[in-house]
């Protein structure tokens, strides 16, 4: 593998300098590119108190393409899917090389304050979302009360 | 063009002076009538441009425009594309409607407010925080995207202010052409801004010539492509572009000798119309005909619904899905039990539920056949079509032979004709059988029918005379023979077309759905 980029030393270098509130993102001890990111749930969310893993990949070309960023920990939201996968668009046609793994995060700590079910990746729960969304907050607290506050 | 209209009148003058003897069936004159759109050809008027005309042609429009409304070129291309390189709208809004609201929809900073105005958007709000804190010596700036400090001089942006160095605007841009193969709409590289880039700024910003030569193409393609006057000739490995004076059903020859529809980009497909024609060549691309297939060939078992094929002569059929072995007859798809030693009684089970199916394979097997009768016929005479190329080599022999008999290069000039002439006729009759497709029956429908036959029949005796009777003959001989022959042939084409025309006119065809 080539060289480490300067832009993602330093970025790096930052983010452990100046972390952001409620995010933790630490690279892989074998891969610089890896990243292991645990985001808090936001504040009067139905996520709230609970801990999520994401991991989060620099590609090849970055930061010209977006990083892979993909949920660990199952969660109940209409725009992660069943594998974890984020629907956002930093991450697909709006990304700028200009953003940064802390804008992302960021992005995606304000998706779980404000989902979206009419861009919904996971059909089912954005159904619900919309046509209940008492239900669907409650089966989101649940979730997160059963996968994301066991440790 | 210009060499096209030479070909043209050429082949016209050359087929009239060789039959100046015969005037009663001279069809380029009888057909002088203004119903008759084959002669519309000449009338339609089309240029052919290289890709360096193309790009010509580009800086011309955008002059156009200037001379007018002076604003930048490289803004006046990209309003121009938002238009899709329609001059009369680009004017009609920029005089009439909101500026400002025009320069937002077609994502450029208006050129006329003064630069002091505009503030970088507040896009990077996030990432501003982080780069306030840290500060940076005079005359340089951090650039966001490879985090280092760079000279002031070496920062650049587009009229939106944000700023980012050249070497990182460079690798953007190049990311942009080639791998995502965008041109004409590569936006700031800043988060949020969708201000485009200019294509003075890539070529200033990009030095590789692949990629530059790539840019080009994809903004050259992206002229063409919305520019609803021009269509790419689709003959393969043909970089020229075909330019109308309005768009039209009408054929078109390219300088590579390819000629096509401009309104669709077919081969011409007269008399079928190009929508009909669009749904043609889906329905024999898709395999909706398997599926048709299938259902005409095939039965499904009564019980466990698997697709079965006969392949021997005995009615008895067993199932072979080993969860099933369901015993059935072929024929009425009842049980086999009650048939027993006497199977002939087994019309007796005209149970509603084996009706109903043997009602629904006849229908499809119907269909499947209706379209086969269409199909082989368009096929065959695509197939004919494409052997017919191999006559031009075998009348040039001819012509040659005939040439040494003391007859100018002129005089045999009518065998060439009659190869062309059975070619056009191939590819209208070709058509003929879409048109007949989509047809429903009425009076006009006979009428198209029987002319139909007598230009498939009067085409065959062409076809069968110039690659075989003709060896035969006495070389004095042919040139009557066959000018008669290619003559009624033009004859019954134009007649089959000038009605199919007429019966769009007055809307008397109807379709099938």
């Amino acid at each position: 593998m080539s060289a480490l980029p300067r832009r993602i030393i330093k970025e790096t270098q930052r983010l452990m300098q100046e972390p952001v509130p409620g995010i933790s993102a630490v690279p892989d001890e074998s891969n610089a590119r890896y990243f292991h990111v645990i985001v808090t749930g936001p504040e009067d969310s139905p996520f709230e108190g609970g801990l999520f893993k994401l991991e989060l990949f620099l590609p090849e070309d970055y930061p010209m393409s977006a990083p892979k960023v993909r949920f660990i920990t199952k969660i109940y939201h209409p725009n992660i899917d069943r594998l974890g996968r984020i629907c956002l668009d930093i991450l697909k046609d709006k990304w700028s090389p200009a953003l940064q793994i802390r804008t992302v995060l960021l992005s995606i700590q304000a998706l779980l304050s404000a989902p979206n079910p009419d861009d919904p990746l996971a059909n089912d729960v954005a159904e619900l979302w919309k046509v209940n969304e008492v239900e669907a907050i409650r089966n989101a607290k649940e979730w997160t009360r059963k996968y994301a506050m066991e440790n | 063009m210009d060499s096209d209209e030479d070909m043209e009148t050429f082949e016209v003058d050359s087929g009239n002076e060789s039959s100046s003897d015969d005037i009663g069936f001279n069809i380029e004159d009888q057909n002088q009538n203004p119903k008759d759109r084959q002669n519309d050809i000449e009338e339609f008027v089309f240029n052919v441009l290289s890709t360096e005309e193309i790009v010509q042609h580009m800086i011309d429009c955008i002059k156009e425009v200037n001379i007018i409304v002076e604003i930048p070129a490289t803004t006046t291309r990209i309003l121009l594309n938002h238009f899709k390189w329609d001059k009369e709208k680009l004017m009609e809004r920029y005089y009439d409607g909101d500026q400002e609201q025009l320069f937002a929809e077609a994502r450029v900073i208006n050129p006329l407010a003064s630069r002091s105005s505009q503030q970088p958007s507040t896009s990077s709000s996030m990432s501003s925080k982080a780069k306030v804190s840290r500060r940076c010596p005079p005359n340089s700036e951090e650039c966001e995207i490879c985090f280092t400090l760079i000279p002031s001089n070496l920062m650049t942006g587009l009229e939106c202010n944000h700023r980012f160095c050249t070497q990182c605007w460079c690798e953007y841009l190049t990311t942009k052409i080639m791998a995502e193969g965008m041109g004409q709409t590569i936006a700031c590289a800043a988060h949020g801004c969708n201000i485009l880039v200019d294509d003075a700024t890539v070529m200033r910003l990009v030095r590789d010539p692949k990629v530059r030569l790539k840019y080009q193409h994809l903004i050259t393609n992206s002229f063409v492509e919305c520019n609803r006057l021009l269509r790419w000739c689709p003959s393969p490995d043909c970089n020229n572009a075909v330019k109308v004076q309005h768009v039209e059903a009408h054929p078109v020859t390219c300088k590579c000798g390819h000629r096509f529809c401009f309104a669709c980009g077919e081969n011409w497909h007269d008399p079928v119309r190009c929508s009909l024609l669009k749904r043609w060549i889906k329905k024999c691309d898709d395999d909706s005909e398997t599926s048709n297939w299938i259902a005409a060939n095939t039965k499904e078992c009564p019980k466990c619904n698997v697709t079965i094929e006969k392949d021997g002569g005995c009615n008895h059929m067993v199932c072979k899905n080993q969860s099933c072995k369901t015993e059935f007859c072929w024929v009425c798809l009842g049980s086999w039990e009650p048939h027993g030693s006497s199977w002939y009684s087994c019309n007796r089970f005209n149970e509603e539920e084996a009706k109903e199916a043997r009602g629904a394979q006849e229908r499809s097997r119907a269909a499947l056949q209706r379209y086969l009768f269409y199909c082989n016929r368009y096929m065959n005479h695509m197939q004919s079509l494409k052997f017919e190329n191999k006559l031009y080599a075998s009348v040039k022999e001819k012509m040659e032979e005939m040439q040494h008999h003391c007859m100018s290069w002129i005089e045999v000039q009518f065998l060439k004709k009659a190869v062309d002439i059975l070619c056009q006729c191939r590819q209208t009759l070709m058509y003929t059988y879409v048109f007949a497709y989509y047809l429903r029956k009425n009076n006009q429908s006979t009428i198209f029918e029987d002319n139909q036959r007598d230009l498939e029949a009067a085409t065959e005796k062409l076809s069968e005379y110039l690659e075989r009777d003709i060896t035969n003959e006495n070389l004095a001989n042919i040139k009557q023979q066959v000018q008669d022959k290619y003559r009624y042939c033009d004859l019954r084409r134009k007649k089959l077309l000038e009605h199919v025309h007429e019966g769009y006119e007055k809307e008397s065809w109807e379709y099938m759905d």
